[in-house]
Parts: C-alpha cells; structure tokens; sequence
C-alpha cells in the first residue's frame, strides 16, 4: 500500500507542475497591459513602461515563470491583483474558496445520499417501474444544465415556498452572512440544485456497477447460504461495487466545483467561481489565473485521494497484487 | 458459395450493432430530437418565421407571452425580438459548436492516442503525461481560461476551445484500442506484408476502434453544447446579439420574474437537444457494447 501511495504521490507531481505552466501561458496570453491598468488611461506610455519593468513583467517569459512558480510554491503566494492595488490574489481567493467549499460539500452530501441511494433501488429492483422511473429522471439530469434547474428554482420553487412556509424566508440570489441560518438559507437552494444534477450521473454508475457485481457468483452463493437481502446487497454486493462508485463520486466532487462556477453564477454567490469569471470581466489577469490554478489543484488532489481510497476497498491494491 | 459469402457479410460487428440499435426505442427516440436539430439548426432560415435579431417595438409584439399571439408562437423577449426564430436559429449554434468542437477533439484525439499507443517508449509517455496534464483540469475551467484570452469570442475560438479540452479523453480511449490491437493476427499478417506503419494503422487498426470512438463522440457532442450554454450563459462566450440558448437565458436574467418564458424556453432548447444526443449515444454504447445489454 506505501509504494503504491509514494508512486501515485510522485506521479502526481510532474501533472501540477505542468499545470501551472499551462495556467501561467494562459496568463502572458491573456491581453492587457498591467501597467496601464494600474496608472491609468492617460498616463505617460515611457512611466508605464518602466512601472512593467520595476515589476518584472518584461523579463522573458520562463524568468516570469519561474518567479511566479517560485512565489507559489515556497510562499503560497498567487501575486497581487492587477486591478485593486495591494491587494494579494491569496486573500481574494480565499473567501471565496470556503464559501464555494461549503456548497460543494453540500451539494455533494445531498449528490451521494440521493445518487447511491437510487443507484442501489434501481440495480436492487431492476426492470421494474421503480428502476426505469429513476433512469429516466436520471438521464434528464444529466442533460440539464445546472443553471437551468436554478433558474427554474428561483422563477418557480422559491415564491411557492416562501408563500406556504412563512418562516423559510428564502432569498432568491446573493449570500446573507448575518447569522448561520441566513448562510443556511442562502445555500439551501444552490447546495439542492448542484446536488440534484450531480446526483444523477452517480446513481447511473451506481445501478449499473451494482448490476455488475449482483450476478457474481459470491452473490449467490451469500444467498444460498440464507444470508438477509439486506445483508447480501449491503455487505456483499455494494463492497465489491464500491470503487467504481468511489470512482464516480471523486469525479462528480471535480464536475462540482464545475458546476459550482454555473450555480454560483445564477444566485450570485460570491464563490470561487464567480470570482474567476468577474475576473475575466475585469480583466485581472492574477486573479483569474490563481483562481484557476487552485481549483485545478484541488481537482487533482481529489482525484489523487480517490485512487488512494482503493487501496481501502480493494486489499489486492492495498498488498501490491491489484 | 455467393449465398454463404452474403450470410456472413450481413453479420459485421457493425451490421448487428446497428440492429440492436433499432430495437432500443429509447435511442430512436433521441435520433429523432437530433435530426429535428440537425435539420432546424442547418436550414433555420426555412422555419424562422422571423430575424432573431429584429427588435419589434409595437403594442402587440412588445415582450409579449407565448401563445397569446399568433404572430409570436413563442412570444418576444425583452428587447421585443420573437424568440422562437432566436431558438431555431441558437438550434445552428449549438449544433456547431457541438459538433464542430468535437470534431476538433476526436482528431487531436485519434492522431495521439494512436501515435501513444502504436509506437509506446518514450513517445508513449510523453503523450500519456500530456493527456494526464490536460485530464487535470476540471474540463469546462480550461475552457474559461482559454477564452479568457479573447476579448470577443467567436464560434472558431469556442471550437478550438473545446476541442483543446475535449481530446484527452478520447486519446486515452484510442491509446488503449490500439494497444488491444497492436499485436492481433491481422496486423501481424499486415506487417509482414511489408505494409508501412501508417498504413497499418488507418487501415487496419482504427476502423476497429470506430465503435468506442463513435459512442465517446456522440456523448462529447452533448458535453459541449451544454459547455457553450454555460459559458454563454457566464457571459465569456459568444458576445450578443447571439441567439446562443445560453445566452438568451443570461440576458433575460432582470426579466424572468415578468418574463418567466425567458427562464423555462431556452433551458427547455438545451435540456432536449442534450437529451437526444445523450438517449442516441447511451442506445449506440450498448449496441456496439452487447455485454451491456443481459
């Protein structure tokens, strides 16, 4: 199990280091100049060429590179935003980054619970009403955007529901950090349409790994012993169909934080997302790439935790066999 | 002799995918959506009944509901423009972006997964670590990042957008076909046949790894025409007066309290159009897949 986690660690590390590279192109590709961002319209072209000069932005493109990789990496430093002077990229991002934190945890509780709950009903109870019922509902989740289903929330869900339940109070956009019941309020609505949509693609690869796994021989033969059906799907069955399930919950934590950016963009949410995309309005070419930078990074640590977890669930993994 | 020769023809892996494909009623039906599509989106100017950038100002025509006209089956938007013609014509839209920028992905795709897995070595990993790279970012963020760098996106830029994003996954489908096939029989005949490399592998390995590319296609199809909604939709794709769905629900965003249909129609455009080629590329997995099926 140590030299299988060493040797994904190490493979992980060659992957980020690329990653930042692409993410910093991206940087010197996007347009705007930063010295003329920061003195202004009218001012002097040769002052804004020595400001470029005094902060680097003129030296080749691996020396900027370098020092931007050296700044992340030994000091966690994401640089200064181009447009609100003194302000550091690590503190813009790091309110946004637990507010979209929070969502997504919240989005994926309820993608998981309603997902692999489904998944198992619709495998358990296969060609029956129950299993096509829930497919059908699923494949529409998948092809709706996210957005939609948020809009369609606050046109439709959030005035019905604020009219019958007096004390819900549900606003309809932006973040209200007044007291932890507003916070709730808040994210109630974008954690319940994130979590609907990711939900779907999970207990679609839920049922049909349950499926997989439900005519194994170990299966019946559990049965045949007059073990309980709750006892042979639960501990039988959803073992063996946990890394194809852990697979796809890991990957829908990544569509999340994808997600995250659509549904914090249609109730406002100041979250990591939106930051990047206002960014881009605004052109701040700092922000944008440091946020982008982060969420990749978490991205791959995720997807690194998840491989890591099979060692958990599959012991051929854990002694080197798998 | 010729009969025999017929029997046998008529059961290619191909043929008898295609006939479970018919029998799966789920799949035609997504056939159906998609050539309704298809054939809106690359003639909207026959079924438009209107410009879907004219703006009607006068009493009857001004934001009005669906249904409540007969001139605006759909109704009109907040600038008073009819918003089934905006529809029809958004149909072309995301059709080519669907189609285009995965067009783009499946030959970046195919051109280095083959190359990763006919030639393996050091190429093979270069390729591999590269394909991991991209795989690491969350897909629709790249492509935030990469249009970033325009100020006014085009359709163009959105399919190379996407297709720079898109391609990873189909390479590591091919890479693993190729390596499947690598050392069959037939490619070994081929090569002692003194046949050259590329040779090889158009005409003897990738028609045989057409199933899986054509389902994974299908499927991306459907990825991007909800990415190019959702980046219309952030306001970092295509620039008004597009009639991009995405784009439609966005700039209608003050309105759909007064407006609900500016909320529900695109979104309902998008969610069908994504359901038809979601329904066709599930029905064509299983079909080239029988392992899925009992």
């Amino acid at each position: 199990m140590l030299s299988y986690a060493v040797q994904r660690l190490f493979g992980v590390i060659p992957v980020i280091l690329l990653v930042t590279l692409i993410v910093f192109t991206l940087n010197a590709l996007i347009p705007g100049d930063p010295g003329r961002i920061r003195l202004g319209q009218h001012a002097d072209p040769s002052m804004v060429e020595a400001w470029n000069r005094e902060h680097g932005y003129l030296d080749p493109f691996m020396v900027q590179y370098g020092r931007y990789l050296g700044n992340v990496l030994l000091h966690g430093d994401l640089g200064e935003s181009d447009v609100k002077a003194g302000q550091r990229v690590s503190e813009v991002i790091t309110g946004a980054f637990w507010l979209t934190l929070r969502l997504a945890i919240g989005s994926i509780f309820i993608a998981v619970m309603l997902g692999v709950g489904a998944g198992i009903i619709s495998a358990v109870r296969s060609r029956t009403w129950l299993d096509y019922t829930s497919m059908v509902i699923a494949i529409i989740g998948v092809s709706m955007p996210v957005f939609w289903l948020g809009i369609l929330m606050i046109i439709f869900a959030v005035p019905f529901l604020n009219e019958n339940i007096p004390f819900l109070k549900l606003p309809f956009s932006g973040f209200h950090n007044t007291s932890w019941l507003d916070q709730v309020r808040s994210l109630a609505l974008p954690c319940t349409a994130l979590g609907l949509i990711s939900s779907a693609t999970i207990a679609r690869l839920t049922r049909s790994a349950m499926l997989d796994v439900l005519t194994q021989d170990y299966v019946r033969t559990a049965r045949a012993k007059g073990l309980r059906e709750r006892v042979v799907i639960l501990r039988h069955a959803l073992r063996n169909a946990a890394i194809p399930i852990v697979t796809v919950v890991g990957n829908s934590f990544g569509y999340l934080l994808v997600g995250a950016v659509l549904t914090e963009s249609v109730f406002a949410l100041p979250g990591l997302g939106r930051t990047i995309v206002d960014s881009i309005i605004q052109r701040d070419r700092m922000v944008i790439t440091g946020g982008i930078l982060i969420m990749s990074v978490i991205f791959v640590v995720v997807n690194l935790l998840v491989d890591l977890s099979y060692g958990f669930f599959d012991p051929r993994v854990r002694h080197g066999r798998g | 002799m010729a009969a025999v020769e017929k029997r046998i023809a008529g059961r290619s892996p191909t043929r008898l995918a295609m006939r479970r494909l018919r029998k799966n009623r789920l799949a035609i039906v997504g056939l159906g959506v998609v050539g309704i599509v298809v054939v809106v989106g690359l003639l909207p100017g026959l079924f438009a009944p209107h410009s879907f950038k004219e703006q009607y100002q006068s009493a009857e025509s001004w934001q009005v509901a669906p249904f409540t006209t007969g001139k605006h089956l759909l109704g009109t938007d907040e600038l008073g423009r009819d918003v089934l013609s905006r529809l029809i014509y958004g149909a072309g839209i995301s059709l080519r972006v669907g189609v285009v920028g995965t067009g783009v992905a499946v030959f970046i795709g195919v051109l280095l997964g083959a190359i990763a897995g006919y030639v393996s070595g050091a190429t093979d990993w270069l390729i591999s670590r590269l394909t991991d790279t991209f795989f690491a970012f969350p897909s629709l963020l790249l492509a935030i990042g990469i249009l970033a760098v325009f100020e006014k996106p085009t359709e163009v830029i959105i399919f190379a957008a996407l297709g720079l994003v898109g391609w990873p996954g189909v390479a590591r489908i091919v890479r693993g076909q190729v390596i499947s096939l690598r050392d069959t029989e037939y490619v070994l005949a081929a090569r002692a046949l003194g046949q050259s490399n590329p040779a090889i592998l158009l005409r003897h390995i990738l028609p045989n790894c057409m199933g899986p590319i054509v389902v994974v296609a299908t499927l991306m199809i459907a990825g991007n025409i909800l990415a190019e909604a959702g980046l219309s939709f952030l306001g970092i794709g295509l620039p008004p007066p597009s009639p991009s769905w995405g784009r439609m629900l966005v700039d209608s965003k003050e309105h759909w309290p007064v407006m609900p249909w500016m909320g529900v129609l695109p979104g309902l455009a998008i969610s069908a159009t994504v359901l038809g080629f979601n329904l066709f590329g599930d029905g064509l997995r299983d079909a080239f897949d029988p392992r899925m099926k009992e």
